[in-house]
């Protein structure tokens, strides 16, 4: 990383400790939003926050790994997470996830070599009633079938910028 | 956001918002509390612990500060009755934090919302914002001098096991969500040390309810031990999945009429970890006193393999264990280890009875609720569906 990147970042968590505190209760909230912005809560990332909040950077890394919306190694732009709880099983998702490997080219747990997408499980996201559900981003899709599979995917390719599909509601009118 | 399924109309459409906290403010705490007691209201969660009875030990525990956590880290397979509230009553989740709060006196109050549920957020925020604007948050709240009391949303992180409570808290203090020894017990040393009380999303709605329409309406619901009307979530194979609203006390057999799953082979009564309940027991009532539940009601058609459930299940608790504590952490994936031999039908009776018995000592020895009902599914398919998983033939037997 160069030093100038590196000092950005650094002002950009100092920042965000600013805003959220540098009390211990402030960890997640920080982590949270590193995530968001960077797809990934690095190293270096978890040392400055470390630093800032006076403990030691073991702790910081023992939350991120410990969530499983927390990731040292980059994610994809988008991250799909399609449920695998009994009943989305029940409903098929074996079939969606098996399309969304075809189509994105990789496998669960893998991210695509252009950083657009990432594929995981997640356990039961509470849309049993309409499943299979997954999650893009922040963004939930219910009783999605192997063939709404692509166009969710074109719907991702084709939407500019970082952040969208980061809320569902406010997202288009 | 997606649609939501809604099926009946639910006793909280019925409800004036403020109605309860207008009562709640014209009283003083230990009325409140009485009123509570006397409905017989107990925790929506699952855990079924008296709501009045935690909410006046938090109460008599002398402190300066004291925080009221609203549980909507949702995250019990089968289970979506909160995201539905959140999204159409939040105004009654916060109106029950607040009279909590003035039955505790706090003055600062945590919703702790699954990471899952983002989406949710800032329909939420908004909420907050108008209440505030309105003097239902912030201070003097209503009018009553000295009251003061704010609501912050703070964001889980994907981990099923901070549903538990003291994990909840840990994660609010920027630990890994593992889940403390109790005693202590939150309502003396819970966020930061002090007092707190941590309930789930619909049991703050139903304080509302008890203290707008009192307490012998709830009561006059439900049965004796398990009062008051409940919401369910309802999946699986059934015409109508959806949530649905229920007195306590309704049978299996009257619930899958409801919902158009008769002809069911097994109900899953209490998501992952409830207890999965077979069609010659479909008698049986849901209730704290019978089959107890959060409100997940997972039904099975007679197509299912009931070993794949089991499976299904195990594997979520593999994931989902926080792995502090060895008899969650090293007996789950022994079990599921099991099961993979009965699919294969490698099982013998004998080696099926220690699996059984290794379960029992995950109900006894687990730190947490969540390796205490781990074992649960798995052992009533073992009992009840002996028949089914036995002596398979075919699948991957070499």
């Amino acid at each position: 990383m160069l030093v100038t990147e590196r000092e950005r970042l650094r002002e950009e968590l100092v920042a965000l400790a600013d805003k959220f505190g540098r009390e211990r209760s402030a960890l997640l909230p920080i982590l949270e939003e590193v995530q968001r912005r960077h797809f990934r809560i690095s190293e270096y990332c978890m040392q400055v926050i470390a630093d800032l909040l006076d403990i030691h950077p073991v702790e910081v890394h023992s939350v991120v790994s410990f969530y499983s919306f927390l990731d040292e190694e980059a994610l994809g732009q988008y991250v799909i997470r399609l449920c695998r709880t009994i009943t989305c099983a029940m409903a098929g998702k074996d079939q969606v996830a098996r399309q969304l490997e075809n189509d994105l080219g990789i496998r669960f747990g893998e991210t695509t070599p252009d950083g657009k997408f990432s594929l995981r499980w997640a356990n039961c996201l509470g849309m049993c009633d309409q499943g299979p559900a997954m999650l893009v981003n922040e963004r939930i899709f219910t009783r999605v079938t192997p063939e709404k599979v692509h166009g969710i995917l074109q719907e991702c390719r084709q939407t500019f910028g970082v952040h969208a599909f980061g809320d569902g509601r406010e997202r288009r009118p | 956001m997606s649609d939501i399924t809604r099926t009946g109309a639910l006793t909280f459409s019925q409800l004036q918002p403020g109605a309860g906290l207008e009562v709640a403010l014209g009283r003083n705490a230990a009325d409140v509390l009485a009123e509570i007691g006397r409905s017989g209201l107990r925790g929506r969660g699952g855990a079924g612990f008296p709501t009045s009875v935690k909410w006046k030990l938090a109460a008599e525990t002398p402190a300066e500060k004291k925080y009221v956590v609203c549980n909507a880290d949702e995250g019990e397979p089968g289970t979506f009755k909160d995201r539905v509230i959140l999204s159409e009553y939040a105004d009654l989740v916060f109106e029950g934090m607040t009279i909590g709060a003035t039955v505790i006196g706090a003055r600062y109050g945590v919703v702790y919302l699954r990471a899952e549920y983002t989406y949710l957020r800032s329909h939420l925020e908004r909420v907050l914002q108008r209440r505030r604007s309105e003097n239902l948050l912030g201070k003097d709240v209503h009018g009553r001098p000295g009251f003061d009391f704010d609501i912050e949303i703070r964001m889980g992180a994907g981990a099923y096991v901070c549903g538990e409570e003291t994990a909840l808290i840990e994660s609010l203090e920027g630990h890994r969500g593992e889940p403390r020894n109790r005693p202590p017990f939150p309502i003396d040393t819970g966020y930061l040390g002090r007092p707190t009380i941590v309930n789930n999303v619909e049991t703050f709605a139903w304080v509302v309810c008890v203290l707008a329409w009192g307490a012998d309406w709830f009561r006059s619901h439900g049965t004796d031990k398990s009062s008051g009307y409940k919401l369910f979530s309802v999946s699986g194979d059934c015409a109508r999945p959806g949530v649905y609203e229920f007195p306590m006390g309704i049978t299996v057999s009257e619930l899958l009429a409801e919902v158009g799953g008769e002809g069911a082979k097994a109900v899953q009564v209490g998501g992952a970890s409830g207890q999965c309940v077979p069609a010659e027991h479909f008698d049986r009532t849901i209730a704290y006193e019978d089959v107890p539940t959060g409100g997940s009601i997972i039904v099975f058609g007679p197509q299912r393999d009931m070993l794949d459930v089991a499976e299904n299940f195990l594997e979520f608790f593999v994931d989902e264990s926080c792995g502090q504590c060895t008899p969650c952490r090293e007996g789950v994936p022994k079990i599921l280890e099991g099961v993979a031999m009965l699919k294969q039908g490698k099982c013998s009776m004998p080696y099926l009875n220690e699996l059984c018995s290794l379960g029992e000592t995950l109900q006894l020895a687990s730190k947490c609720g969540l390796g205490q009902s781990a074992p649960n599914a798995f052992l009533s398919i073992a009992e009840h569906f002996q028949d089914e998983i036995l002596g398979r033939v075919g699948a991957g037997r070499s």
